[in-house]
Formats: C-alpha cells, sequence, structure tokens
C-alpha cells in the first residue's frame, strides 16, 4: 500500500468512526444487572420508553457490586439493581437521593436432575440449603459479590452453615457462565428466575427448589445524586427513574415474557 | 444440544440474513480494532526502529519491557484505562468512558507493544545488513528509519497484522471499557461472551464462525497486497 492510499483510508475509517460517535444526543447510561439484560428485559421494554421519550438508554450490565462501584465513581446516570439493603446503604452514603421498588421476580435453586441431595422435597429454603451441605453435594457459587451472591450467602448464614469446602465452589462469575459451569459439573447453583428461564443451556439442571418467601428478590431504581456527581444526566435520568413507575412502565415489565411466562412481576407503590 | 454442525448453520443463517444489528457489530469491530493498530503502528514502527538504531543507557531495560508488555492481560489493560477515563480518574472530563474510543485507547495499549518490539528486532536485523552502505552514504540515524522502515514493509505487514490479530481477538479490555452496550459499544467478541452467558452456545459459536471469517479475509488481502508489491518492485 503506498502512503497516499494508506491516509485515505485513514482519514475514510476516521470519518465513519466520528459518525458513529455523535449519533444518538439524548441518551443516559444505565448500569444494571445481568439478570435484567440476559433475560431479554430491556430489549422489551427499551424500545417503548424511548420512543415516549426520544430518551436512548444505554445499558451496561455488571453484577450489583460493580453496578454500585460504577455509581459511586460517577459513571453511569442511573441504576436499576437488586440488593434492597445494598441500595438503602448507597442513598444512605449520600451517592442517591432516592431508591424506589420497580419489579420482583425470585430466586430459585437448580441442580441435577437426580439431585443427589434430595432437595426438592424440601419444606423451606434453609432446609433445602441444610441438605446440600450435609450431602457435600457439588455447589456452584457465583463468588462475585452481585446481588444474586449477596442473597445465597445471606442464606447460607440464616441455614448456619459456612459454606467451605470441596463441595463448595466460587466461580466468580456471572450467573450465565455459573450456569454453564453448573451444568458442566454436575452442581447446584442459586440462581434468579429469570435468567434461569431464558437460559438456553440447562443439559442435565432442573429446577428442583422455588416458591419459599425469603426467595423474594426485589429490584430497585436509584436517582444519582446532583451534588455528588453535578455532570451526570441528572433530568433525563429522573424521567427514566420515573417512567419505570408509572403506569406506562409497569404495564411494559408486566408484559415482558419468554416462553408465556411472565419473569418479572411491578411492584411499585 | 450443541453440534459443529448448527453452529455452522447458524452462522450462515446470519450472515445470508444480513442482519442490521450484525452489521453494525461487525462494522464496529472493524472500526475499533483497525484504528487501534493504524494509531499504534504510527507510534510504534518508528519507536521500534529509533530503539534498533540509538544505543542509550537503559536501551535494554526498554526493549525487555516493551517485550514483556507483548503478554500483557487484556483486562488489565482494560482496568488501567477504566481507571483513567472513569469520572472519578484523571482524564474523567472527558467523558470518554463506555464509549467506541475507550476501546480504541484499550487496544492502542495492547498493540503498541507487539508492533514495537517487533520492528525494533526487524529494523535491527536489516540495520546489521546494511550499517556500512548506510554509513558511507552519510545518512544520520534519523534519516535511516524511514529507509530501513520502508526495506522491512513486507515483514512488518506481518507484524502490523500480529497487532490485528491481537486486537481483535481480545475481550477482556472492551468488555471493561465498552460496557458491552447494545448498538453503541458491543462488538464480535462481546456478543459471544454475551451469546455463551445465556447459554445460546450455537449462536455463540456461530458468531466467532464469522470473526475468525473476516479476519481470514483482512489477512488474506494483506497477504495479496504484498505479493503483488513484491513482484512489482522485485
Amino acid at each position: 500500500m503506498n502512503r497516499t492510499t494508506a491516509f485515505i483510508a485513514a482519514g475514510a475509517l476516521g470519518l465513519t468512526f466520528s459518525g458513529t460517535l455523535m449519533a444518538a444526543d439524548a441518551y443516559i447510561t444505565l448500569a444494571s444487572t445481568t439478570s435484567t439484560e440476559n433475560s431479554g428485559l430491556f430489549d422489551a421494554i427499551l424500545p417503548t420508553f424511548t420512543e415516549e421519550t426520544g430518551i436512548d438508554v444505554r445499558v451496561v450490565a455488571v453484577g450489583t457490586g460493580q453496578a454500585f462501584e460504577i455509581g459511586r465513581r460517577g459513571d453511569a446516570d442511573s441504576l436499576l439493581v437488586h440488593d434492597t439493603a445494598g441500595e438503602e446503604l448507597f442513598v444512605a452514603d449520600g451517592y442517591a437521593t432516592e431508591r424506589i421498588n420497580v419489579m420482583y421476580n425470585d430466586f430459585v435453586i437448580v441442580g441435577p436432575g437426580d439431585d443427589p441431595a434430595g432437595i426438592s422435597d424440601s419444606e423451606t429454603v434453609i432446609d433445602a440449603m441444610q441438605r446440600i451441605a450435609e450431602s457435600k453435594s457439588p455447589f456452584a457459587s457465583r463468588g462475585d459479590d452481585s446481588g444474586t451472591n449477596r442473597a445465597e450467602l445471606r442464606l447460607w448464614e440464616d441455614a448456619g452453615v459456612t459454606p467451605q469446602g470441596e463441595w463448595y465452589r466460587e466461580l466468580g462469575s456471572g450467573m450465565g457462565p455459573t450456569l454453564n459451569t453448573a451444568a458442566g459439573m454436575d452442581a447446584y447453583t442459586f440462581t434468579d428466575r429469570a435468567t434461569w428461564v431464558a437460559f438456553d443451556n440447562p443439559q442435565d439442571l432442573t429446577l428442583l427448589f422455588e416458591g419459599d418467601e425469603s426467595l423474594f428478590n426485589q429490584y430497585g431504581s436509584l436517582l444519582l445524586s446532583a451534588k455528588r456527581h453535578p455532570h451526570l444526566k441528572h433530568d433525563l435520568a429522573a424521567q427514566w427513574h420515573e417512567w419505570l413507575v408509572s403506569e406506562q412502565g409497569q404495564q411494559a415489565i408486566a408484559d415482558f415474557e419468554v416462553d408465556g411466562q411472565q419473569l418479572f412481576f411491578p411492584n411499585a407503590e | 444440544m450443541l453440534t459443529s454442525e448448527n453452529a455452522f448453520s447458524t452462522a450462515l443463517t446470519l450472515i445470508l440474513s444480513m442482519d442490521s444489528a450484525l452489521i453494525a457489530i461487525v462494522m464496529l469491530s472493524l472500526q475499533v480494532s483497525l484504528m487501534a493498530v493504524m494509531i499504534a503502528s504510527l507510534i510504534a514502527l518508528p519507536l521500534g526502529a529509533a530503539l534498533a538504531l540509538w544505543r542509550f543507557p537503559g536501551r535494554n531495560v526498554v526493549i525487555v519491557a516493551l517485550n514483556a508488555l507483548m503478554g500483557l492481560p487484556p483486562v488489565v489493560a482494560g482496568l488501567c484505562v477504566y481507571l483513567l477515563l472513569s469520572r472519578a480518574g484523571p482524564l474523567g472530563e472527558w467523558g470518554l468512558l463506555f464509549t467506541p474510543t475507550a476501546m480504541v485507547i484499550a487496544q492502542v495499549i495492547l498493540v503498541l507493544p507487539i508492533i514495537a518490539a517487533l520492528t525494533r528486532q526487524q529494523v535491527e536485523a536489516l540495520h546489521g545488513e546494511y550499517a556500512e552502505q548506510l554509513n558511507s552514504l552519510g545518512l544520520t540515524r534519523l534519516r535511516m528509519i524511514p529507509t530501513l522502515l520502508w526495506d522491512a514493509r513486507f515483514g512488518l505487514l506481518t507484524v502490523i497484522l500480529a497487532g490485528f490479530g491481537r486486537a481483535s481477538a481480545e475481550v477482556g479490555a472492551v468488555m471493561i471499557v465498552g460496557g458491552n452496550i447494545d448498538g453503541v459499544t458491543r462488538v464480535m467478541t462481546t456478543s459471544i461472551v454475551l451469546e455463551t452467558s445465556k447459554g445460546n452456545l450455537p449462536m455463540a459459536l456461530g458468531l466467532g464462525i464469522i470473526l475468525l471469517a473476516l479476519v481470514t479475509m483482512i489477512n488474506a488481502i494483506a497477504h495479496m497486497i504484498g505479493e503483488t508489491a513484491k513482484r512489482r518492485l522485485g
């Protein structure tokens, strides 16, 4: 390639590139969880919001722990996460001015079809987890400080079990990779229902325990503090925050289904 | 059930459907990686050549550092760029985090050491061969740089392709600094990670096949240009 063509190519590439960068000015960056992204919820509800308001929502899907960190550093305009205790702390620390309930679903325990720990007839989730620990059946934990991971650890604590040993495997991965790994090593794992239902590679994994009240999984929206991070797009973020709990927003969440199954249940007050 | 057959048929269906989302992802992947390789080359080619020609104290340290940085884990490069561009970081005001520009910056950091280190090695070998000739022409070392780079161009094409390979294959850095935002910073490799995490393995592997085909095509084009030029210039 001679130098002139190289420069022309460089120029052309630069132009197309800056073109993509300038597109869509009215947008907010939303830090949210992998469960909402992987299940397809955002693909279903965001077009409705964008149509109504003209605001694009750019979703960065990470674990809840990392979403808090992104929010603390001022790298996202809004947060939609699922760790109520962590969210309240986030508000108390002054990073957000308001936290509201948006929707809920529930956690379930999935595991190998032959259920070696026999948890499928457990009365409570505490009982189920104790059976897994006692039988030392392989259990794959997220181990990534996500909302799901935090909920799982609270339940071990309630069960009076210190999860450690050969059987307890901390993966440090998102929900999807954890399900892939659990399927590969015939382990039990703790997952939110949305990711589980939308997951395409269950192999021998089966839903073994569900329905306990303490498996309730609440999602909340956080309005970040303008005092702490004045550069954020607070006006646009407030529109999103309010839309989520509006009639239209709640309806859009309720309408989202995978295989005819509703995955998130709106519960804004 | 995943078989290589349905991965191939998924890849084929994807290509044939000319899905606009897929095209956007492919274009962004190419733009980010080509841009990163171009910027890295503009810096690393003269840098590598200069390193081959000049002797200065600490030169060996620089060479070892460059060679070591060829193995820099992408996720570490990504993390550094993230901390730099984050609102709470030193360049936070630029507002570049979660944009394609941030991805280019991270990939430049990954590609630059590869191109610089390999250029240094190629130019040093060539200079050993032609040192007498070049000196007899009375060229300063600064003037030797373009001459030697031009003479080594066919070898350097492979060097640049190695850099491109690194850029187009990595996922750790672009995932962190880009955020894998649908329609904005989602590229081929981050899509593959996302589809894998959804358990949609045929789609993930299908995208992998497309990525591999694209990289092969670019290498074939570069190879052809090199061969044609070689024949014409002798």
